[in-house]
């Protein structure tokens, strides 16, 4: 078999977080009954006009200059035509002639060293609806809510050689559009979505082979799948004397395989045009400078923050701000509790200990900051003890329980009770007189096993110092009566 | 007189002063409109009830300041391409032909706010595509001036209307002539703003970078009165302007001493009607008589206009008309089986020949490997024409010229002949394809009586100049209306002249 190359570029949609659609004041709320977030424009109707959302193009621009793109000062949208019923003008504004960010490129890390991606294009559009199909009136409806919500697409150059490649630039790639504030970026529901332009040559070539393109993957782990099962088929088909036809290919994740969508003859003639509704948008230079200046604090300024601010470790603070999700749900507790070493211990070693147990990333932590942060006063204050707070924290992050309210019904509070305390201990020390007598005897270790003793009677709820200091206190007034 | 052989203006002013109540002026109009529809047909939708509730609610509101303006209580007609809430909004074709718009045009509001009442939706052209209003799908509209003719088109309806004596004044569209020529076949007076200068949120779209709303009446000052109630910008259209100034209706007065109106050499050669010709051309000599500098002139690339329109406006409409595909709303074809079906079926059926022609041009001219060579070419001359009138406006104030090449032609003679149809827009689309305001109003009559219009052209925002000039010509001429009656303006002092 010859050596081949993997030559693979990314279209990458990004639904922006605005709060507001891209040509109308509609919601872009996830979910809602169907066709509740929409309006006449959203829909298309006859004599509507869309106007340009600018949060849009700021979002837009904030995306570009973080990716080292040029800004287009002077771009302008397009129409692109085609029939379907979720798209209700039957036609898509778009950006095709002058796209609003250009010639950009991120740096990844892999295991084979650092490398910079080029960004070919930012360009803003709208969203489709959604049909759906009932299977009990057998018909399709639709749902126009997800209408005019505003999407960026990054198209990447045919820079990546690999699957570890291509899921590195979607990583970084996501980290830098979440920390923007531009999009949650989440796959699932449908905020971040990538389609894969693939092909192989002979290692050597400078000629790009014919490419397929592959859409339909719902996770990072799945487009790793996809681009590792394309390039095997390439391969096959060409070392089987066959030849690539390009095409618009759908991935199986469930079967690890892929199904021929439609050929590039079948391809639609989208007969794009400039949007006559909508006029140029210029983008000044202080409006970019004010785009600029509002940048938030990317990774990179976070990451030392955590160390010289907070007195986290460099690696602690490397995997905090790794997933935004993390960094934010850790600057919320630390900023609710005011210790932010403690809910940097939280995270770093439970809520990790459990996302993995899960299968989860750090992007699904569904932790909420107020309830971890009352853990760790409860902890601090001697409510319970770090053994319970464990059991606390699974239910916090498995069930979102008030820990307060779960530690009073689950009567899990440590005992403060002194008088009980003391009784327990003297009761305890009673019936186990070796225990006690080789404590007075100088064997500090038999404390350790009446400690255990108490705690049991106690069931887990005493404070461990306070019961340790009860026995030290009981077994010598024994030394002194005897 | 009779009431309804009024001047919008001055109709305004009598329901102001008190003479003449809302409702008598409403009644006296729908009176005519039931005189008359049977023959020439000029609305699609006459709202009677709604008038006649919404005369007293006016009169309530003058009475109580709340309207103001000059057109208060001022019955007018709206093109049927003109979105109102509730309202059956059809662009006279089988696709909408129950549609009812849950949001009014913006120019609706206008009118709305300014205390006119809206008597009902004038026939057109289908979806404004064609310049005689037969291709209506709800019929065509005769020309009151002979019936056996057509208003010309696409608002052919509002321009009869105002005729006719059936509306004092109607907002049209023009996309390539739209107001102007129907109104130079009917003898009423219209302009086209500039483009921006009238939001067109709620404006049913036939060609969105050449649309413009603007007003038909019986003269230049109830077209200022209109317009001025009508500018302005929108928020809901981003190509919508905030322009200085205006105050259309204050442009009147003034004359024409020292303004330079060029005339354009190209203008008057090929298919012009000889006594079109010559109408305009005295026209041309009032103007010098009274004070103007009257000279020809050269503007370049006139005779790639109408190509360069048909590709833009056809590439444009087979966008905009896309969205009627029996999906959402308007007609759906019965009885089909898949997607693709509905889509072929119910185009084919809910469209005419003209529009499907149209669309057909549009999405050739677009499609790959041809946008180039039609489209992308096209838009060059687009911006050429717009350079060559630059170059014109820097010796001129206006360019002077006739509206269309002939007066009004027989019902019948227009549609078999496309291309011939297409021609007879050789005046009218540049000023489109350079978003330039220009007004047409009557200069005469041909021997077999039908008027003739004359069409000034002006710089980008020179309305106030336009009407100015056409208010100067205007008033050499007592116009004589065969179904409305003599108009007069109300304020005496027109010269007894009769045009030609």
């Amino acid at each position: 078999m010859k050596n081949y190359e993997t030559v693979i570029g990314l279209e990458v949609h990004v639904e922006l977080a605005t709060k507001t659609k891209i040509f109308c004041g509609c919601t872009t709320q996830f979910g809602g009954p169907p066709n509740t977030h929409c309006c006449p424009v959203c829909t298309g109707m006859p004599g509507t006009l869309p106007v340009l959302n600018r949060r849009v193009v700021e979002f837009a621009v904030a995306a570009g200059l973080a990716t080292g793109c040029e800004i287009t000062g002077n771009c302008r949208f397009d129409r692109k035509n085609y029939f379907y019923p979720d798209l209700p003008k039957a036609y898509q504004i778009s950006q095709l002639y002058l796209p609003i960010c250009r010639n950009g490129g991120i740096e990844i890390e892999t295991e084979q060293g650092a490398k910079r991606i080029g960004i070919h294009e930012i360009h803003m559009e709208e969203d489709a609806g959604k049909l759906v199909h009932d299977p009990q009136e057998d018909c399709t409806l639709v749902d126009y809510n997800r209408c005019g919500v505003p999407l960026i697409e990054i198209v990447s150059d045919p820079d990546m050689r690999s699957a570890g490649e291509a899921v590195a630039y979607l990583e970084k790639l996501r980290l830098i559009l979440q920390y923007l504030g531009v999009s949650d970026c989440r796959m699932q529901e449908g905020s971040l979505r990538a389609d894969i332009n693939l092909s192989v040559r002979e290692a050597g070539s400078t000629q790009l082979g014919t490419r397929t393109e592959m859409k339909n993957m719902n996770s990072f782990r799945a487009i790793a799948r996809a681009v590792e099962g394309e390039r095997k088929r390439q391969i096959e088909v060409l070392e089987s004397g066959g030849r690539i036809v390009q095409e618009t290919r759908r991935w199986d994740d469930g079967r690890n395989t892929s199904f021929a969508m439609r050929s590039k003859e079948e391809a639609q003639d989208y007969r794009y045009f400039p949007e006559p509704d909508l006029v140029p948008v210029v983008i000044s230079e202080d409006w970019l400078r004010e785009i600029k200046a509002r940048e938030p604090e990317l990774r990179d300024a976070k990451m030392l923050r955590y160390e010289k601010e907070y007195g986290i470790p460099a690696y602690d603070a490397a995997i905090l701000t790794g997933s935004k999700r993390l960094a934010d749900i850790f600057e919320e507790t630390a900023a609710l509790c005011g210790n932010p070493k403690e809910a940097s211990n939280w995270l770093m070693v439970e809520a990790l200990r459990l996302l993995r147990e899960a299968g989860q990333e750090p992007e699904e932590l569904a932790l909420e900051p107020a309830k971890l942060a009352a853990l760790i006063r409860l902890v601090e204050a001697g409510t319970v003890n770090r053994t319970t707070a464990k059991e606390v924290f699974e239910k916090i992050f498995r069930e979102q329980v008030d820990p307060e309210v779960y530690i009073k019904e689950n009567g899990l509070a440590m005992v403060q009770d002194d008088g009980l305390l003391r009784e327990t201990v003297l009761r305890v020390i009673d019936a186990n007189p070796q225990s006690a007598a080789d404590f007075l005897g100088g064997k500090e270790k038999a404390l350790g096993f009446l400690v255990g003793q108490t705690m049991k009677v106690l069931r887990g709820k005493g404070n461990p110092e306070r019961v340790n200091a009860l026995l030290r206190e009981a077994l010598g007034q024994r030394t002194a009566e005897s | 007189m009779k009431l309804t052989g009024l001047t919008a203006v001055e109709l305004g002013r009598r329901i102001k002063s008190g003479e003449i109540g809302v409702r008598e002026a409403v009644e006296a109009q729908l009176d005519a409109i039931s005189a008359k529809e049977d023959k020439y047909h000029c609305y699609i939708t006459v709202l009677r009830e709604e008038a006649l509730a919404r005369a007293d609610e006016v009169q309530k509101g003058i009475r109580e300041g709340r309207y103001t303006s000059p057109l208060a209580g001022v019955p007018v007609a709206v093109k049927d391409n003109i979105c109102m809430r509730g309202v059956r909004t059809t662009c006279a074709s089988k696709m909408l032909e129950e549609f009812r718009p849950p949001y009014s045009a913006a120019v609706v509001e206008k009118l709305e706010a300014a205390g006119t009442v809206i008597l009902g939706k004038t026939n057109m052209d289908e979806f404004a595509m064609g310049s005689t209003t037969e291709t209506s799908f709800f019929g065509e509209t005769k020309n009151p001036w002979d019936i056996t003719r057509v208003p010309g088109g696409s608002s052919g309806g509002a321009a009869a209307a105002v005729a006719a004596g059936e509306a004092f004044a109607a907002l049209g569209s023009d996309t390539g002539g739209s107001i102007r020529q129907p109104s130079a076949f009917c003898g009423v007076t219209g302009i086209k703003p500039t483009y921006g200068t009238v939001s067109r949120y709620g404006l049913i779209a036939y060609a969105s970078s050449l649309d413009q709303i603007g007003p038909i009446a019986r003269n230049v000052e109830d077209c200022a009165a209109l317009l001025e109630l009508i500018a302005g910008r929108d928020e809901r259209d981003s190509t919508s302007v905030t322009r200085e100034g205006p105050a259309f209706g204050s442009a009147l007065s003034g004359g024409v001493r020292g303004m330079r109106i060029g005339i354009p050499r190209g203008y008057f050669s090929g298919g012009l009607d000889a006594e079109v010709k010559d109408a305009v051309l005295a026209a041309a000599g009032v103007l010098q008589e009274q004070g103007a500098e009257v000279e020809e002139s050269e503007l370049e690339a006139v005779d790639y206009a109408i190509p360069a329109y048909y590709v833009i406006a056809s590439a444009e409409a087979g966008s905009n008309l896309s969205r009627y595909d029996g999906v959402k709303y308007g007609y759906r074809a019965p009885g089909c089986g898949g997607l693709q079906e509905v889509y072929k079926k119910t185009r084919s059926e809910g469209f005419g020949e003209e529009v499907r022609r149209r669309m057909l041009i549009g999405a050739f001219v677009l499609s790959s490997g041809y946008y180039d060579a039609y489209y992308g070419k096209a838009m060059k001359v687009r911006e050429v024409i717009r350079q060559g009138f630059d170059r014109a406006f820097e010796r001129y104030d206006m360019l002077l010229g006739p509206t269309a090449p002939t007066t009004a032609p027989k019902l019948g003679a227009s549609l078999g002949d496309p291309l011939k149809m297409y021609l007879g827009d050789i005046y009218t689309v540049a000023v489109n394809l350079a978003g330039l305001p220009a007004i047409s109003l009557p200069c005469g009559r041909d021997r077999a009586g039908l008027p003739i219009g004359l069409q000034l052209i002006g710089r980008p925002f020179g309305e106030r100049e336009l009407i100015r000039a056409a208010r100067s010509f205007e008033q050499t001429r007592q116009w004589r209306l065969p179904a409305a009656g003599c108009i007069s303006d109300g304020r005496g002092g027109a010269a007894e002249r009769e045009a030609v």
